[in-house]
């Protein structure tokens, strides 16, 4: 494929000049006056994790009354798992900018923020030097942002209100940021990815973008294949394609496996047997029971516990809550506390049950999704590793700690 | 229709009180932290005087009545 988010030069040469962009793509396009219809038409999701409709989204700002739009170019990438963000602002900022000078043309937005997460100290550089070869008048409209190093700061509200105050936790909606954003005006939150994507759509039209994907899917998505695979890398596929062709597009499995993680945190788990055959398209996964959240595939290696995996995730999920709501303070660090002390052996008694109660009334009871996240992955976890967690609770025994013992 | 009324909630406001659950325990019940877990939904038209009172009794305001269409 030679026109896609990651092609161009080979990733390994850092980022792409702008005049190697262009020479490449051709100059950034005047807005097309019918830009939101043919988004609308190739189908694009949202890729921050959430997938919601881009084109519905746009409307939404662009008819909003209170001030001229303001877009808000979402490169936070909190998930630990994730490198897909990072990776494509360091190597194709200028496809970003392009995306979000559309998305301000669509929407009539006269600034553009590119909110970039702190540690993500190479897609800063490019982004940075990126802005710097762009025209005066186009850099006058920029304004580059580092969000603080935290899982919640990506989440769209916890962004407005750093930008506003300086403090990234999410607020309570209503508003939302289409409604009333940065210094109150309405806002579009888009993540990076996605704006990456309009940046080919503008270009090359829908029909074309629709015909990337395999079967009834649209476009490519960018997917970070991670766990027991030779290394983590980010991959650019065609959306829709089976999940086991994935993982061997990153190399393949190196050892057995029982289930993979889908979607990072705020995703669930699958059985192997099951997830092997899945289609990487956000619609598809959604009607099926799954998501594809930020596009995390991680392969639980052979000789990892499900239960002791998931309750290192929880422990982290519980750490980052923003703690302004009550349900998710207390409810994710007793949920927390009690998937510890059953994945240590240690059960106190009830646990179980009381990790399968607690994370089913979490959904919906924060200002943000971080709960919401968290009951997911753990009613997913319950359901996979189903026989691991009666057997640590109950016999208090890890099967992979015993065939460790078995194998020495 | 356009006037079935339902429970929203500022969380980040709410701090626990639990007088809610006590005023209109048709719609809210606590969890183990004491923090109101509020049925989906219209309330009945029987309930909406002991939901207005929890609306106004709630000691940090955190408390709404909103057209059922515009909950999420």
């Amino acid at each position: 494929m030679s026109i896609a988010l990651l092609a161009g030069p080979p990733g390994g040469q850092g980022m792409e000049s702008l005049s190697s962009h262009q020479q490449r793509l051709g100059a950034l396009p005047a807005v097309p006056p019918a830009l939101i219809d043919s988004i609308e038409r190739s189908n694009l999701r949202g890729k921050g994790g959430a997938g919601f409709p881009v084109a519905i989204k746009w409307r939404s700002v662009a008819s909003q009354p209170g001030g001229a739009p303001v877009v808000l170019a979402n490169g936070g990438e909190g998930e630990p798992l994730s490198r897909k963000d990072r990776m494509l602002m360091e190597q194709r900022p200028h496809l970003v900018i392009d995306g979000a000078m559309l998305a301000a043309g669509a929407v009539g937005a006269d600034e553009i923020v590119l909110y970039v997460g702190a540690d993500h100290v190479g897609a800063i550089q490019a982004m940075h030097r990126a802005m710097t070869e762009r025209t005066a008048s186009e850099r006058a409209r920029l304004r580059l942002v580092s969000a603080p190093v935290r899982y919640v700061s990506g989440e769209e509200t916890a962004a407005v209100h750093f930008i506003n105050d300086g403090i990234a936790l999410p607020t309570s909606i209503p508003p939302r940021p289409f409604e009333h954003g940065i210094d109150g005006r309405p806002t579009l939150v888009q993540n990076v990815e996605t704006l990456a994507a309009v940046a080919l759509i503008a270009r090359f039209g829908d029909d074309w973008y629709r015909s990337l994907g395999t079967g009834n899917a649209s476009g490519t998505t960018l997917v970070t294949v991670g766990g027991a695979v030779p290394q983590t890398v980010l991959i650019e596929i065609p959306q829709g394609m089976a999940l086991a062709d994935a993982v061997n597009a990153a190399g393949g499995i190196t050892s057995d496996c029982d289930a993979v993680l889908l979607g990072g945190y705020f995703g669930g788990w699958v059985e192997s047997s099951t997830a092997w055959g899945l289609p990487l398209d956000a619609d598809a996964l959604r009607q099926l029971g799954y998501s594809l959240g930020c596009g995390v595939v991680a392969v639980l290696p052979a000789g990892r516990c499900g239960v002791v995996e998931t309750a290192r995730i929880l422990a982290y999920l519980a750490h980052e809550s923003a703690r302004q709501c009550g349900p998710c303070t207390f409810g994710l660090r007793a949920i927390s506390a009690a998937a510890g002390r059953v994945a240590a052996l240690t059960p106190t008694p009830g646990d179980l049950e009381h990790i399968q109660r607690w994370a089913g009334v979490l959904a919906g009871r924060g200002a943000c999704r971080h709960p919401d996240g968290a009951a997911g992955l753990v009613a997913s976890a319950l359901r996979v590793f189903a026989a691991e967690f009666q057997l640590h609770e109950h016999d208090r025994r890890c099967s992979v700690a015993s065939l460790a013992v078995a194998a020495s | 229709m356009s006037d079935r009324l339902a429970i929203g909630i500022d969380r980040i406001k709410c701090d626990g009180h639990g007088v809610c659950a006590d005023l209109v325990p048709e719609m809210i019940e606590l969890d183990d932290w004491g923090y109101p877990i509020i049925r989906a939904g219209a309330i009945p038209p029987s309930v909406l005087p002991h939901a207005r009172r929890a609306v106004s009794g709630c000691p940090t305001l955190a408390l709404r009545l909103q057209r059922v269409a515009a909950r999420r």
